[in-house]
Protein backbone atom coordinates (compact mmCIF):
# COMPACT_ATOMS: atom_id res chain seq x y z
CA UNK A 1 0.00 0.00 0.00
CA UNK A 2 2.95 2.63 0.97
CA UNK A 3 4.70 1.78 -2.10
CA UNK A 4 1.38 3.37 -4.44
CA UNK A 5 1.24 6.09 -1.69
CA UNK A 6 5.17 6.60 -2.13
CA UNK A 7 4.51 6.59 -6.13
CA UNK A 8 1.67 9.24 -6.23
CA UNK A 9 4.40 11.56 -3.82
CA UNK A 10 7.31 10.73 -6.61
CA UNK A 11 4.82 12.14 -9.43
CA UNK A 12 3.66 15.19 -7.83
CA UNK A 13 7.02 16.02 -7.72
CA UNK A 14 7.87 15.20 -11.22
CA UNK A 15 5.00 17.15 -11.92
CA UNK A 16 6.57 20.05 -10.72
CA UNK A 17 9.63 19.60 -12.89
CA UNK A 18 7.18 19.17 -15.54
CA UNK A 19 5.22 22.20 -14.87
CA UNK A 20 8.54 24.14 -14.88
CA UNK A 21 9.39 22.98 -18.05
CA UNK A 22 6.17 23.09 -19.67
CA UNK A 23 5.46 26.94 -18.45
CA UNK A 24 7.50 28.69 -21.17
CA UNK A 25 5.62 26.58 -23.87
CA UNK A 26 2.27 27.40 -22.57
CA UNK A 27 2.86 31.19 -21.75
CA UNK A 28 4.38 31.81 -25.47
CA UNK A 29 1.35 29.70 -26.93
CA UNK A 30 -1.33 31.33 -24.42
CA UNK A 31 0.28 35.39 -25.26
CA UNK A 32 1.51 35.29 -28.65
CA UNK A 33 -0.57 31.58 -30.36
CA UNK A 34 3.35 30.44 -30.88
CA UNK A 35 3.88 27.17 -30.71
CA UNK A 36 7.47 26.87 -30.04
CA UNK A 37 8.87 23.14 -30.98
CA UNK A 38 12.72 24.69 -30.02
CA UNK A 39 11.23 24.73 -26.83
CA UNK A 40 13.28 21.70 -25.44
CA UNK A 41 16.32 22.02 -27.76
CA UNK A 42 16.72 25.66 -25.67
CA UNK A 43 16.21 24.39 -22.69
CA UNK A 44 19.19 22.14 -23.33
CA UNK A 45 21.59 25.32 -24.74
CA UNK A 46 20.44 26.58 -21.04
CA UNK A 47 21.80 23.41 -19.25
CA UNK A 48 25.06 23.57 -21.59
CA UNK A 49 25.51 26.86 -20.76
CA UNK A 50 25.31 25.99 -16.99
CA UNK A 51 27.74 23.00 -17.74
CA UNK A 52 30.27 25.38 -19.13
CA UNK A 53 30.53 27.93 -16.19
CA UNK A 54 30.60 25.22 -13.72
CA UNK A 55 32.63 22.56 -15.46
CA UNK A 56 35.59 25.36 -16.92
CA UNK A 57 34.97 28.21 -14.29
CA UNK A 58 33.99 26.79 -11.07
CA UNK A 59 30.23 28.16 -10.96
CA UNK A 60 27.96 26.82 -8.49
CA UNK A 61 25.13 25.60 -11.01
CA UNK A 62 22.43 28.44 -8.69
CA UNK A 63 25.01 31.21 -9.17
CA UNK A 64 25.50 30.76 -13.17
CA UNK A 65 22.30 31.25 -13.63
CA UNK A 66 22.92 34.63 -12.73
CA UNK A 67 24.51 34.38 -16.15
CA UNK A 68 22.63 32.46 -17.90
CA UNK A 69 18.74 33.64 -17.56
CA UNK A 70 19.72 37.50 -19.05
CA UNK A 71 21.68 35.37 -21.94
CA UNK A 72 18.29 33.92 -22.35
CA UNK A 73 16.08 36.76 -22.21
CA UNK A 74 18.44 38.38 -24.78
CA UNK A 75 18.25 34.75 -27.02
CA UNK A 76 14.30 34.98 -26.78
CA UNK A 77 14.40 38.86 -27.70
CA UNK A 78 16.37 38.04 -30.70
CA UNK A 79 14.75 35.02 -31.71
CA UNK A 80 11.14 36.77 -31.79
CA UNK A 81 12.74 39.55 -33.80
CA UNK A 82 14.15 37.36 -36.35
CA UNK A 83 12.50 34.45 -36.93
CA UNK A 84 9.14 33.96 -34.63
CA UNK A 85 7.86 37.30 -36.35
CA UNK A 86 8.56 37.34 -39.73
CA UNK A 87 7.16 33.87 -39.61
CA UNK A 88 4.22 34.44 -37.36
CA UNK A 89 3.63 36.73 -40.90
CA UNK A 90 2.90 33.78 -43.18
CA UNK A 91 -0.12 32.48 -40.66
CA UNK A 92 -0.13 30.19 -37.79
CA UNK A 93 1.66 27.18 -39.14
CA UNK A 94 4.95 28.96 -40.19
CA UNK A 95 6.38 29.36 -36.89
CA UNK A 96 5.90 26.07 -35.81
CA UNK A 97 7.63 24.78 -39.08
CA UNK A 98 10.46 27.29 -38.65
CA UNK A 99 11.46 26.65 -34.61
CA UNK A 100 11.18 22.89 -35.41
CA UNK A 101 14.05 23.55 -38.16
CA UNK A 102 15.75 25.87 -35.77
CA UNK A 103 15.38 22.91 -33.09
CA UNK A 104 17.21 20.82 -35.27
CA UNK A 105 19.72 23.42 -36.28
CA UNK A 106 20.79 23.76 -32.41
CA UNK A 107 20.95 20.60 -31.17
CA UNK A 108 23.31 20.37 -34.75
CA UNK A 109 25.64 22.84 -33.46
CA UNK A 110 25.77 21.56 -29.64
CA UNK A 111 26.50 18.04 -31.31
CA UNK A 112 29.25 19.43 -33.26
CA UNK A 113 30.67 21.38 -30.58
CA UNK A 114 30.17 19.16 -27.32
CA UNK A 115 30.22 15.60 -29.04
CA UNK A 116 27.79 13.00 -28.24
CA UNK A 117 28.84 12.83 -24.50
CA UNK A 118 25.94 12.33 -21.80
CA UNK A 119 26.15 15.72 -18.90
CA UNK A 120 25.29 16.48 -16.06
CA UNK A 121 24.75 19.55 -13.47
CA UNK A 122 24.71 16.82 -10.43
CA UNK A 123 28.24 16.82 -9.62
CA UNK A 124 28.20 20.55 -9.32
CA UNK A 125 25.81 20.90 -6.69
CA UNK A 126 26.95 18.23 -4.03
CA UNK A 127 24.45 16.30 -2.10
CA UNK A 128 21.56 18.31 -3.22
CA UNK A 129 21.39 15.98 -6.05
CA UNK A 130 20.83 12.83 -3.85
CA UNK A 131 20.33 14.18 -0.44
CA UNK A 132 16.37 13.94 0.87
CA UNK A 133 13.91 13.88 3.90
CA UNK A 134 12.42 10.64 5.58
CA UNK A 135 9.08 11.37 5.89
CA UNK A 136 8.14 7.85 7.12
CA UNK A 137 9.70 4.08 6.72
CA UNK A 138 8.51 4.35 2.92
CA UNK A 139 8.51 7.58 1.61
CA UNK A 140 11.27 10.15 1.21
CA UNK A 141 11.53 13.52 -0.21
CA UNK A 142 13.96 14.38 -2.46
CA UNK A 143 15.79 17.99 -1.72
CA UNK A 144 16.05 18.51 -5.52
CA UNK A 145 12.49 17.34 -6.47
CA UNK A 146 11.33 19.40 -3.73
CA UNK A 147 12.93 22.85 -4.98
CA UNK A 148 11.89 21.81 -8.06
CA UNK A 149 8.21 21.96 -7.32
CA UNK A 150 8.28 24.72 -4.83
CA UNK A 151 10.55 26.89 -7.88
CA UNK A 152 7.71 25.49 -10.04
CA UNK A 153 4.34 27.18 -7.91
CA UNK A 154 6.87 30.24 -7.60
CA UNK A 155 7.14 30.82 -11.54
CA UNK A 156 3.64 29.99 -12.15
CA UNK A 157 2.84 32.14 -9.30
CA UNK A 158 5.11 34.72 -10.44
CA UNK A 159 3.73 34.96 -13.74
CA UNK A 160 0.33 35.40 -12.93
CA UNK A 161 0.84 38.39 -10.79
CA UNK A 162 2.98 40.06 -13.34
CA UNK A 163 0.33 39.02 -15.72
CA UNK A 164 -2.38 41.09 -14.12
CA UNK A 165 -0.08 43.42 -11.89
CA UNK A 166 2.36 44.99 -13.62
CA UNK A 167 1.73 47.72 -16.82
CA UNK A 168 4.17 45.55 -19.02
CA UNK A 169 1.83 41.98 -17.76
CA UNK A 170 -1.30 43.81 -18.71
CA UNK A 171 0.00 45.07 -22.11
CA UNK A 172 1.03 41.43 -22.80
CA UNK A 173 -2.60 40.05 -22.21
CA UNK A 174 -3.97 43.10 -24.41
CA UNK A 175 -1.89 42.26 -27.46
CA UNK A 176 -2.53 38.56 -27.25
CA UNK A 177 -6.25 39.87 -27.65
CA UNK A 178 -5.94 42.19 -30.06
CA UNK A 179 -2.68 42.97 -31.74
CA UNK A 180 -3.64 45.87 -33.66
CA UNK A 181 -5.61 47.67 -31.34
CA UNK A 182 -3.12 48.31 -28.64
CA UNK A 183 -0.98 50.02 -30.83
CA UNK A 184 -3.67 52.72 -30.46
CA UNK A 185 -3.12 53.46 -27.07
CA UNK A 186 0.33 54.26 -27.23
CA UNK A 187 1.46 50.06 -26.86
CA UNK A 188 4.19 49.25 -29.05
CA UNK A 189 3.51 45.55 -30.10
CA UNK A 190 6.61 44.18 -31.65
CA UNK A 191 8.35 45.24 -28.35
CA UNK A 192 5.96 43.84 -25.81
CA UNK A 193 5.82 40.01 -27.71
CA UNK A 194 9.54 40.28 -27.75
CA UNK A 195 9.22 41.04 -24.13
CA UNK A 196 6.94 38.48 -23.62
CA UNK A 197 9.02 35.78 -25.97
CA UNK A 198 12.14 37.12 -23.73
CA UNK A 199 10.27 35.94 -20.14
CA UNK A 200 9.07 32.80 -21.33
CA UNK A 201 13.38 32.12 -22.25
CA UNK A 202 14.01 32.69 -18.59
CA UNK A 203 11.58 30.36 -17.46
CA UNK A 204 12.95 27.86 -20.38
CA UNK A 205 16.64 28.82 -18.98
CA UNK A 206 15.41 27.49 -15.29
CA UNK A 207 13.68 24.44 -16.96
CA UNK A 208 17.60 23.67 -18.41
CA UNK A 209 19.17 24.17 -14.86
CA UNK A 210 16.72 21.95 -13.17
CA UNK A 211 16.85 19.61 -16.01
CA UNK A 212 20.61 19.54 -15.72
CA UNK A 213 20.69 18.58 -12.56
CA UNK A 214 18.14 16.05 -11.68
CA UNK A 215 19.60 13.67 -14.60
CA UNK A 216 21.76 13.90 -17.45
CA UNK A 217 21.46 15.41 -21.20
CA UNK A 218 22.95 15.28 -24.57
CA UNK A 219 22.84 17.57 -27.40
CA UNK A 220 19.64 15.20 -28.58
CA UNK A 221 17.98 15.26 -25.04
CA UNK A 222 15.88 17.99 -26.26
CA UNK A 223 12.79 16.80 -28.12
CA UNK A 224 12.15 14.36 -25.34
CA UNK A 225 11.85 17.66 -23.28
CA UNK A 226 9.85 18.87 -25.77
CA UNK A 227 7.57 15.63 -25.29
CA UNK A 228 7.10 16.12 -21.82
CA UNK A 229 6.41 20.07 -21.50
CA UNK A 230 3.88 19.56 -24.22
CA UNK A 231 1.57 17.20 -22.89
CA UNK A 232 1.72 18.87 -19.15
CA UNK A 233 0.72 22.00 -21.25
CA UNK A 234 -2.10 20.05 -23.22
CA UNK A 235 -3.45 18.27 -20.03
CA UNK A 236 -3.82 20.95 -18.15
CA UNK A 237 -5.31 23.15 -21.09
CA UNK A 238 -3.55 24.71 -23.22
CA UNK A 239 -2.33 28.09 -22.29
CA UNK A 240 -3.81 28.35 -18.69
CA UNK A 241 -0.85 28.85 -16.04
CA UNK A 242 -2.29 27.08 -12.98
CA UNK A 243 -3.45 24.24 -15.52
CA UNK A 244 0.21 23.80 -16.81
CA UNK A 245 1.10 22.34 -12.57
CA UNK A 246 -2.03 20.12 -12.85
CA UNK A 247 -1.12 18.63 -16.42
CA UNK A 248 2.57 18.70 -15.17
CA UNK A 249 1.30 16.33 -12.04
CA UNK A 250 -1.25 14.55 -13.73
CA UNK A 251 1.45 13.64 -16.40
CA UNK A 252 4.36 13.05 -13.49
CA UNK A 253 2.09 10.60 -11.51
CA UNK A 254 0.81 8.73 -14.57
CA UNK A 255 4.52 7.82 -15.24
CA UNK A 256 4.93 7.01 -11.67
CA UNK A 257 2.34 4.74 -11.15
CA UNK A 258 3.07 3.34 -14.66
CA UNK A 259 6.61 2.24 -13.60
CA UNK A 260 4.95 1.05 -10.27
CA UNK A 261 3.06 -1.38 -12.34
CA UNK A 262 5.85 -2.42 -15.07
CA UNK A 263 9.32 -1.14 -15.00
CA UNK A 264 8.79 -0.60 -18.81
CA UNK A 265 5.46 1.09 -17.94
CA UNK A 266 6.80 5.08 -17.20
CA UNK A 267 6.90 6.25 -20.24
CA UNK A 268 3.66 4.62 -22.13
CA UNK A 269 1.47 5.27 -18.96
CA UNK A 270 2.28 9.34 -19.39
CA UNK A 271 1.64 8.96 -23.24
CA UNK A 272 -1.58 6.87 -22.70
CA UNK A 273 -2.90 9.62 -20.51
CA UNK A 274 -1.82 12.26 -22.40
CA UNK A 275 -3.51 10.73 -25.69
CA UNK A 276 -6.88 9.58 -23.38
CA UNK A 277 -7.32 13.09 -22.12
CA UNK A 278 -6.42 15.00 -25.52
CA UNK A 279 -9.31 12.20 -27.16
CA UNK A 280 -11.40 12.78 -23.93
CA UNK A 281 -11.48 17.04 -24.99
CA UNK A 282 -12.04 15.93 -28.60
CA UNK A 283 -14.95 14.09 -27.79
CA UNK A 284 -16.90 15.26 -24.30
CA UNK A 285 -19.18 17.72 -26.23
CA UNK A 286 -20.39 15.06 -29.00
CA UNK A 287 -20.89 12.55 -25.69
CA UNK A 288 -22.41 15.16 -24.21
CA UNK A 289 -24.60 15.90 -27.02
CA UNK A 290 -25.81 12.40 -27.32
CA UNK A 291 -26.26 11.71 -23.54
CA UNK A 292 -28.16 14.97 -24.01
CA UNK A 293 -30.89 13.95 -26.77
CA UNK A 294 -30.81 10.24 -25.42
CA UNK A 295 -32.02 11.67 -22.20
CA UNK A 296 -34.51 13.70 -24.17
CA UNK A 297 -35.92 10.74 -26.44
CA UNK A 298 -36.05 8.13 -23.54
CA UNK A 299 -37.88 11.61 -21.21
CA UNK B 1 -0.82 76.96 -37.51
CA UNK B 2 -3.49 74.47 -37.35
CA UNK B 3 -3.32 71.54 -35.08
CA UNK B 4 -3.63 69.41 -37.39
CA UNK B 5 -2.96 69.76 -41.25
CA UNK B 6 -3.90 66.92 -43.73
CA UNK B 7 -2.39 67.36 -47.52
CA UNK B 8 -3.21 65.90 -50.32
CA UNK B 9 -3.56 62.81 -48.46
CA UNK B 10 -3.98 59.31 -50.96
CA UNK B 11 -5.12 56.14 -48.59
CA UNK B 12 -5.05 53.09 -50.65
CA UNK B 13 -7.18 49.32 -49.32
CA UNK B 14 -5.33 47.50 -52.31
CA UNK B 15 -6.76 48.71 -55.43
CA UNK B 16 -9.45 50.42 -53.77
CA UNK B 17 -8.69 54.33 -53.30
CA UNK B 18 -10.75 55.25 -49.95
CA UNK B 19 -9.13 58.30 -49.74
CA UNK B 20 -7.93 60.70 -52.95
CA UNK B 21 -6.25 63.98 -52.57
CA UNK B 22 -7.79 65.15 -49.70
CA UNK B 23 -6.88 68.07 -47.63
CA UNK B 24 -7.81 69.50 -44.22
CA UNK B 25 -6.47 71.48 -41.68
CA UNK B 26 -8.17 71.32 -37.95
CA UNK B 27 -7.59 74.07 -35.57
CA UNK B 28 -6.83 73.99 -31.79
CA UNK B 29 -9.91 73.70 -29.50
CA UNK B 30 -12.01 73.00 -32.63
CA UNK B 31 -14.66 70.42 -32.52
CA UNK B 32 -14.97 69.36 -36.56
CA UNK B 33 -17.87 66.42 -37.97
CA UNK B 34 -17.10 64.04 -41.01
CA UNK B 35 -20.45 63.42 -42.28
CA UNK B 36 -20.64 60.98 -45.55
CA UNK B 37 -22.74 58.14 -46.68
CA UNK B 38 -20.80 54.55 -45.87
CA UNK B 39 -17.96 53.90 -47.81
CA UNK B 40 -17.26 57.54 -48.11
CA UNK B 41 -13.70 57.27 -46.33
CA UNK B 42 -14.05 58.62 -43.08
CA UNK B 43 -13.27 55.67 -41.03
CA UNK B 44 -9.93 55.53 -43.52
CA UNK B 45 -9.25 58.64 -42.83
CA UNK B 46 -9.33 59.04 -39.26
CA UNK B 47 -7.61 55.57 -39.17
CA UNK B 48 -4.67 57.09 -41.14
CA UNK B 49 -4.60 60.14 -39.11
CA UNK B 50 -4.23 57.65 -36.17
CA UNK B 51 -1.61 55.75 -38.03
CA UNK B 52 -3.65 52.44 -38.23
CA UNK B 53 -3.11 52.82 -41.91
CA UNK B 54 -0.68 54.00 -43.90
CA UNK B 55 -1.38 56.38 -46.88
CA UNK B 56 -0.06 55.87 -50.49
CA UNK B 57 0.38 59.85 -51.01
CA UNK B 58 0.36 63.16 -48.82
CA UNK B 59 1.48 63.92 -45.55
CA UNK B 60 -0.27 64.33 -42.29
CA UNK B 61 1.11 67.03 -40.19
CA UNK B 62 0.58 67.45 -36.45
CA UNK B 63 1.41 70.27 -34.14
CA UNK B 64 4.01 70.75 -36.76
CA UNK B 65 5.63 67.49 -37.00
CA UNK B 66 5.40 65.42 -40.10
CA UNK B 67 3.87 62.15 -38.93
CA UNK B 68 3.23 60.70 -42.02
CA UNK B 69 5.51 57.60 -41.65
CA UNK B 70 5.19 57.80 -38.20
CA UNK B 71 4.23 54.31 -36.30
CA UNK B 72 0.32 54.42 -34.52
CA UNK B 73 1.92 53.83 -30.78
CA UNK B 74 4.00 56.91 -31.22
CA UNK B 75 1.45 59.15 -32.48
CA UNK B 76 -0.67 58.55 -29.18
CA UNK B 77 2.12 59.53 -27.46
CA UNK B 78 2.63 62.87 -29.70
CA UNK B 79 -1.06 63.46 -28.74
CA UNK B 80 -3.61 61.93 -31.35
CA UNK B 81 -6.17 59.28 -29.75
CA UNK B 82 -8.61 57.68 -31.54
CA UNK B 83 -11.73 55.80 -30.45
CA UNK B 84 -12.14 53.06 -33.01
CA UNK B 85 -15.35 51.77 -35.17
CA UNK B 86 -16.60 48.87 -33.19
CA UNK B 87 -14.82 50.15 -29.63
CA UNK B 88 -12.09 47.73 -29.98
CA UNK B 89 -11.96 46.94 -26.12
CA UNK B 90 -9.88 44.38 -24.31
CA UNK B 91 -12.91 42.34 -23.73
CA UNK B 92 -10.97 39.59 -21.01
CA UNK B 93 -9.77 42.57 -18.85
CA UNK B 94 -11.81 44.97 -16.49
CA UNK B 95 -12.87 48.11 -17.13
CA UNK B 96 -10.35 49.70 -15.00
CA UNK B 97 -7.47 47.50 -16.57
CA UNK B 98 -8.64 48.56 -20.14
CA UNK B 99 -8.15 52.12 -19.14
CA UNK B 100 -4.64 51.48 -17.11
CA UNK B 101 -3.31 50.31 -20.08
CA UNK B 102 -3.34 53.64 -22.42
CA UNK B 103 -1.03 55.07 -19.39
CA UNK B 104 1.38 53.29 -21.55
CA UNK B 105 1.51 56.38 -24.16
CA UNK B 106 3.48 58.20 -21.29
CA UNK B 107 1.70 61.43 -21.47
CA UNK B 108 0.44 62.92 -17.97
CA UNK B 109 -2.23 65.43 -17.47
CA UNK B 110 -5.64 65.48 -15.88
CA UNK B 111 -7.11 62.78 -17.09
CA UNK B 112 -6.90 59.40 -14.62
CA UNK B 113 -8.93 56.42 -14.19
CA UNK B 114 -10.94 58.44 -11.24
CA UNK B 115 -11.58 61.23 -13.55
CA UNK B 116 -13.06 58.87 -16.48
CA UNK B 117 -15.49 57.31 -13.56
CA UNK B 118 -16.41 60.86 -12.97
CA UNK B 119 -17.01 61.82 -16.19
CA UNK B 120 -18.70 58.46 -17.32
CA UNK B 121 -20.54 57.96 -13.73
CA UNK B 122 -22.48 54.61 -15.40
CA UNK B 123 -18.93 52.87 -15.29
CA UNK B 124 -18.13 53.49 -11.31
CA UNK B 125 -19.96 50.33 -10.57
CA UNK B 126 -18.87 48.48 -13.46
CA UNK B 127 -15.42 49.41 -12.95
CA UNK B 128 -14.24 45.94 -12.19
CA UNK B 129 -16.11 44.26 -14.61
CA UNK B 130 -14.46 42.42 -17.61
CA UNK B 131 -14.96 45.15 -20.97
CA UNK B 132 -16.70 42.13 -22.66
CA UNK B 133 -19.88 41.63 -20.72
CA UNK B 134 -20.73 45.44 -20.50
CA UNK B 135 -23.68 47.00 -22.81
CA UNK B 136 -23.02 48.60 -25.34
CA UNK B 137 -23.08 52.61 -24.00
CA UNK B 138 -20.76 51.32 -21.30
CA UNK B 139 -18.55 50.13 -23.83
CA UNK B 140 -18.70 52.77 -25.52
CA UNK B 141 -18.10 54.86 -22.72
CA UNK B 142 -15.10 52.94 -21.46
CA UNK B 143 -13.63 53.18 -24.95
CA UNK B 144 -13.99 57.08 -25.14
CA UNK B 145 -12.64 56.93 -21.49
CA UNK B 146 -9.66 54.85 -22.74
CA UNK B 147 -8.47 57.04 -25.34
CA UNK B 148 -8.75 59.89 -22.87
CA UNK B 149 -6.63 58.34 -20.46
CA UNK B 150 -4.11 59.58 -23.07
CA UNK B 151 -4.33 62.84 -22.30
CA UNK B 152 -5.00 63.67 -26.13
CA UNK B 153 -4.35 66.97 -27.58
CA UNK B 154 -6.84 65.78 -30.28
CA UNK B 155 -9.94 62.87 -29.50
CA UNK B 156 -10.82 61.19 -32.79
CA UNK B 157 -14.19 59.57 -32.56
CA UNK B 158 -15.31 57.08 -34.70
CA UNK B 159 -19.02 56.34 -34.71
CA UNK B 160 -19.67 56.85 -31.55
CA UNK B 161 -22.89 56.08 -31.83
CA UNK B 162 -23.19 52.58 -34.00
CA UNK B 163 -25.22 49.94 -32.33
CA UNK B 164 -26.67 51.89 -29.16
CA UNK B 165 -29.71 52.74 -27.96
CA UNK B 166 -31.01 56.78 -28.17
CA UNK B 167 -30.78 56.91 -24.55
CA UNK B 168 -27.09 55.52 -24.42
CA UNK B 169 -26.27 57.97 -27.19
CA UNK B 170 -27.61 60.37 -25.45
CA UNK B 171 -25.49 59.46 -22.53
CA UNK B 172 -22.40 59.48 -24.48
CA UNK B 173 -22.89 62.77 -26.12
CA UNK B 174 -23.68 64.66 -22.45
CA UNK B 175 -20.22 63.80 -21.58
CA UNK B 176 -18.74 64.49 -24.70
CA UNK B 177 -20.43 68.19 -24.29
CA UNK B 178 -18.26 68.70 -21.17
CA UNK B 179 -15.06 67.69 -23.08
CA UNK B 180 -16.28 70.40 -25.89
CA UNK B 181 -16.84 72.81 -23.62
CA UNK B 182 -13.54 72.03 -21.90
CA UNK B 183 -11.59 72.82 -25.21
CA UNK B 184 -10.16 69.47 -26.68
CA UNK B 185 -10.16 69.21 -29.96
CA UNK B 186 -11.95 66.65 -31.48
CA UNK B 187 -12.61 64.99 -34.54
CA UNK B 188 -15.77 62.98 -35.15
CA UNK B 189 -18.22 60.95 -37.46
CA UNK B 190 -21.80 60.75 -36.86
CA UNK B 191 -24.49 59.45 -39.23
CA UNK B 192 -26.99 61.60 -37.15
CA UNK B 193 -27.06 65.02 -39.16
CA UNK B 194 -28.86 66.94 -36.64
CA UNK B 195 -26.85 65.57 -33.91
CA UNK B 196 -23.37 66.21 -35.72
CA UNK B 197 -24.74 69.83 -36.45
CA UNK B 198 -25.45 70.55 -32.58
CA UNK B 199 -22.17 69.29 -31.64
CA UNK B 200 -19.27 70.58 -34.06
CA UNK B 201 -17.83 73.79 -34.77
CA UNK B 202 -17.61 72.58 -38.66
CA UNK B 203 -18.97 69.98 -40.91
CA UNK B 204 -17.02 68.28 -43.13
CA UNK B 205 -18.70 66.47 -45.89
CA UNK B 206 -16.84 63.77 -47.50
CA UNK B 207 -18.38 61.67 -51.06
CA UNK B 208 -16.26 58.89 -52.56
CA UNK B 209 -12.78 59.92 -51.10
CA UNK B 210 -13.07 64.03 -51.14
CA UNK B 211 -14.55 66.29 -49.23
CA UNK B 212 -17.51 67.84 -51.06
CA UNK B 213 -18.58 70.59 -48.49
CA UNK B 214 -17.29 72.05 -45.85
CA UNK B 215 -18.65 74.58 -43.60
CA UNK B 216 -18.89 76.45 -40.63
CA UNK B 217 -22.33 75.71 -38.11
CA UNK B 218 -24.65 78.07 -39.07
CA UNK B 219 -22.82 78.97 -42.13
CA UNK B 220 -24.36 75.89 -44.00
CA UNK B 221 -27.57 74.45 -44.14
CA UNK B 222 -29.01 70.75 -43.34
CA UNK B 223 -30.58 70.54 -47.05
CA UNK B 224 -27.10 71.41 -48.41
CA UNK B 225 -25.50 68.93 -46.61
CA UNK B 226 -27.78 66.84 -47.45
CA UNK B 227 -27.57 67.40 -50.96
CA UNK B 228 -23.55 66.65 -50.58
CA UNK B 229 -24.34 63.78 -48.82
CA UNK B 230 -26.21 61.86 -51.44
CA UNK B 231 -23.53 63.60 -54.34
CA UNK B 232 -26.69 65.76 -55.33
CA UNK B 233 -25.26 68.80 -54.84
CA UNK B 234 -21.77 69.10 -56.99
CA UNK B 235 -22.62 72.46 -58.98
CA UNK B 236 -22.58 74.25 -56.06
CA UNK B 237 -19.35 73.08 -54.83
CA UNK B 238 -17.47 74.26 -51.26
CA UNK B 239 -18.46 76.69 -49.32
CA UNK B 240 -15.29 77.77 -47.47
CA UNK B 241 -15.82 79.35 -43.87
Amino acid sequence: MMIWVNQIVQGILLGGYYAVIACGLSFMFSVMRIINLAHGSLAIVAAFGLYVLADQFGFDPFGALIVVLPAMAVIGWVLQRTILERSQRGGMLVPILSTFGLSIVIDNLLFEHFGADTRSLAPYIDELSWDSWQLTDDIAIGKLAAITFVTAVVILGGLQLFLTRTQLGRAIRATAEDPDTVGLIGINARRVNAAAAAIAMLTVGIAGAFLGMRATFDPYAGGPQLIFAFEAAVIGGAGSLWGTLIGGIVLGVAQSIGAQINPQGFLITGHVVFLVVLLARLHVDQIGTRFRKTVRRSA
Amino acid sequence: MSLLEIRNLDVRHGLLQAVRDLSLSVEKGETVALVGANGAGKTTLLRTVAGAHMPAGGSVVFNGIDITTVPAYRRVGLGIALVPEGRRLFGQMSVEENLVLARSAGRRGDWTVEHVLDAFPNLKPRRHAKAGNLSGGEQQATAIGRALMTNPDVLILDEVSLGLSPLAVDRVYASLQSLIGGGTTIILVEQDLRRAMRVADRIVCMLEGRIVLEGKRGEISREQVSEAYFGLGSDKGRVHA
